[in-house]
């Protein structure tokens, strides 16, 4: 195990997979300079600039060239830069990358990691901060993946880059600094497994990427107020890991979602109608969600903060649901 | 087999001086305008019987003729290794044939049966045939051109000596990917052949009309791509300046793009009676079909007219049986609609 933050635990399981598989590249903007956040940093100076390739602003291309050349047997890294600037690729990605083994017969596999840096971070504004993880989780053929951790941000990239599908691979930018224990060595993490953050028995909490961390505070302070908060972190949205959420629902009775990114919508609506569907029986009060109001994200500090999901809203929430349904 | 002709050019001997109607002369290897003018015809007769099969209701969804464009098809496809990429557009059977995929396995995708070469989940649109290189027809505008450049840059990564093709419409070069992609392959200096099918049209819209500019030749040139305009509808025109271009991209020159003048003799698709044009234009595209003017031109090489005839009578019986064959096929699996999304998170496990 060592120690490292978010972003350098995903650099390290890039040039690991690019060491092990001569096949794999990375190609984004500003890459051979480490990238816009640093996450890859040095990795031109092992790799070279044809394996850590610069791109135009053109993310279009960045997207599309990607897709013929997973199809013509490379296994490509896209960096996306910021989430937002994805929407520039959208029909690469979801026409193209997503449709393609399916719409020739399966004649070909698409082989590629989307990196897309996602959520608010240091006023970004509206064009720089969304967390769209829903919108990819509703088009077949895509893998959406959305770490919290520094070794899980290892072990997905590695999954990712290994996995045959076209995968959607959205790292929040306000963690990159975050640190915690990576392992050395080979560990690739399962899609659709999730993890159980914190083990509880009153009420299940299910969150991902950055806001799983707001839901880890929240459970803190709910116990101190004497409430056992289950929390679950799914890692990836698809597939998800329904079994892990049904059994602690099974056990708590209780289900709050919480994402950064507008309720409406949102993933968390996913979660709570499949639960609803399914663990009906089992709830002691209607399902919650902990999400963003339909807003843009701002710029000012305090505007911003607005639209925030905080740990406080959290608890008073879940401290709410503790009256069975009233 | 080619025949003796009458003025004693026989089979064997494959050169000959004649003269084209921009009277210049250059050495014609008829054995190869022999095969272009056999595999010209093939695509017409896949085409005409694929629109007598959506007459008997039998296409399921949209198909997009490309009748009076097939010297850009075979001039193209058939300068092409198998292992070269061929990336193409909706109005695509005739490069897909011309690259070498099985017109049985297409005809059955246009009818979804059971052995299309999609397995019945493509259709006309998304035709495909891996074996022979081809990655696929695409139904979006323009979108091929950054995956061409991306198979291209592929070859580059892995140091092959195939190239990557795309062919697009005028109506292609529209769309953004058209400047993305073909500023991607100059940037990376990609192993790839640009060709622009100029057919007049952008679905029912005149494109000169929805441009600005001089078009696709000068907007390639502008970004440092060597670029050619042909007759597309003449043959050895194509033929030769597809297979010099070729060439050089295969010694390492870069991208080329090439802008073949065509006309679209048929609507937008089989079903438009494209009434938004003028009737004389029509008839006046249909005497420079290029098919007659590769005949016209091997018959003055000396071969035989009832050999160039064949050429037709065969392909059409041979369209009409696997149209026939086609007919009789079942539907796919049923299985199959969950099959092929993804490994991870496989429908048929969870599709909910």
């Amino acid at each position: 195990m060592t120690v490292m933050t978010y972003a350098d635990a995903a650099k390290a399981a890039l040039a690991e997979e690019m060491r092990r598989d001569p096949l794999v590249w990375a190609v984004g903007e500003d890459l051979g300079r480490g990238g816009v956040f640093g996450q890859y940093k040095g990795l031109v100076e092992e790799f070279g600039s044809d394996r850590i390739s610069d791109a135009p602003i053109s993310e279009a291309a960045i997207m599309g060239a990607s897709v013929g050349a997973a199809m013509a047997g490379t296994r490509p890294v896209v960096e996306m830069r910021f989430a937002d600037f994805a929407l520039c690729a959208v029909d690469e990605l979801v026409n193209q990358a997503a449709k393609a083994r399916y719409m020739l017969g399966g004649q070909t596999n698409v082989p590629m990691v989307i990196r897309e840096p996602m959520g608010i971070w240091r006023s970004s504004a509206a064009q720089h901060s969304q967390s769209l993880e829903s919108w990819y989780t509703h088009i077949p053929g895509l893998v959406v993946v959305v770490p919290s951790t520094p070794a899980d941000n290892k072990g997905l990239l590695k999954s990712a880059i290994r996995c045959d599908d076209p995968v959607v691979y959205l790292e929040h930018k306000n963690i990159w600094g975050v640190e915690g224990e990576v392992p050395d060595e080979d560990v690739l993490l399962p899609f659709g497994k999730a993890r159980i953050e914190r083990e509880g028995a009153d009420i299940s909490i299910v969150s991902w990427s950055a806001q799983l961390h707001v839901a880890s505070e929240a459970a803190e302070n709910l116990e101190k107020n004497g409430i056992s908060a289950e929390v679950i972190d799914l890692r990836t949205l698809w597939p998800w890991d329904k079994e892990a959420v049904f059994s602690s629902v099974e056990k708590t009775g209780r289900l709050l979602i919480t994402h950064e990114s507008v309720a409406v919508g949102g993933f968390g609506a996913e979660i709570a109608a499949t639960v609803s569907e399914h663990m009906f029986k089992a709830l002691k009060h209607p399902v919650r969600r902990c999400a963003a109001p339909r807003v843009p994200i701002s710029y000012a500090p305090p505007l911003e903060d607005m639209i925030r999901v905080t740990a406080n809203n959290i608890v008073d929430v879940a401290t709410t649901m503790m009256d069975n349904g009233n | 087999m080619l025949n003796r002709g009458t003025n004693g050019v026989g089979y064997g001997v494959i050169e000959k001086e004649v003269f084209l109607s921009s009277s210049i002369p250059v050495n014609l290897d008829i054995e190869r305008y022999f095969n272009h003018h056999k595999m010209m015809n093939r695509i017409r007769a896949f085409e005409e019987t694929a629109a007598s099969a959506n007459d008997d209701g039998l296409v399921l969804g949209a198909i997009h003729l490309s009748i009076g464009q097939e010297a850009i098809a075979s001039g193209v496809c058939q300068n092409l290794e198998k292992d070269d990429f061929l990336l193409s557009t909706h109005r695509g059977h005739g490069h897909t044939l011309a690259k070498g995929a099985d017109p049985q396995s297409m005809m059955l995708e246009l009818l979804g049966r059971k052995g299309g070469i999609c397995q019945g989940k493509g259709g006309s649109m998304h035709i495909a045939d891996f074996s022979v290189g081809m990655l696929g027809a695409n139904g979006v505008v323009s979108a091929n051109i950054n995956i061409a450049a991306g198979a291209g840059h592929a070859i580059k990564l892995k140091g092959g000596n195939n190239i990557s093709c795309c062919i697009f419409g005028d109506g292609a070069i529209n769309r953004g990917p058209f400047l993305e992609g073909l500023n991607w392959a100059g940037v990376f200096k990609l192993p790839v052949l640009f060709v622009c099918e100029k057919n007049g049209f952008a679905s029912t819209t005149a494109t000169e009309s929805m441009t600005s500019g001089a078009g696709g030749k000068q907007r390639a040139e502008s970004l440092g791509i060597p670029a050619e305009e042909v007759d597309g509808n003449d043959i050895v025109e194509v033929d030769e300046c597809v297979r010099q271009n070729i060439k050089e991209i295969r010694s390492g020159g870069g991208p080329r793009f090439i802008l073949c003048n065509t006309y679209r003799l048929h609507g937008h698709t089989a079903s438009d009676p494209a009434l938004y044009r003028e009737q004389e234009d029509v008839d006046e595209a249909w005497k420079n079909d290029p098919i007659p003017k590769c005949r016209d031109l091997l018959k003055n090489a000396g071969v035989l007219d009832e050999d160039l005839k064949e050429h037709w009578t065969d392909a059409l019986s041979e369209m009409r049986e696997i149209y026939n064959r086609a007919k009789q096929a079942p539907w796919p699996e049923l299985q199959l609609a969950y099959e092929d999304v993804q490994d991870s998170g496989d429908p048929r496990e969870e599709a909910f």
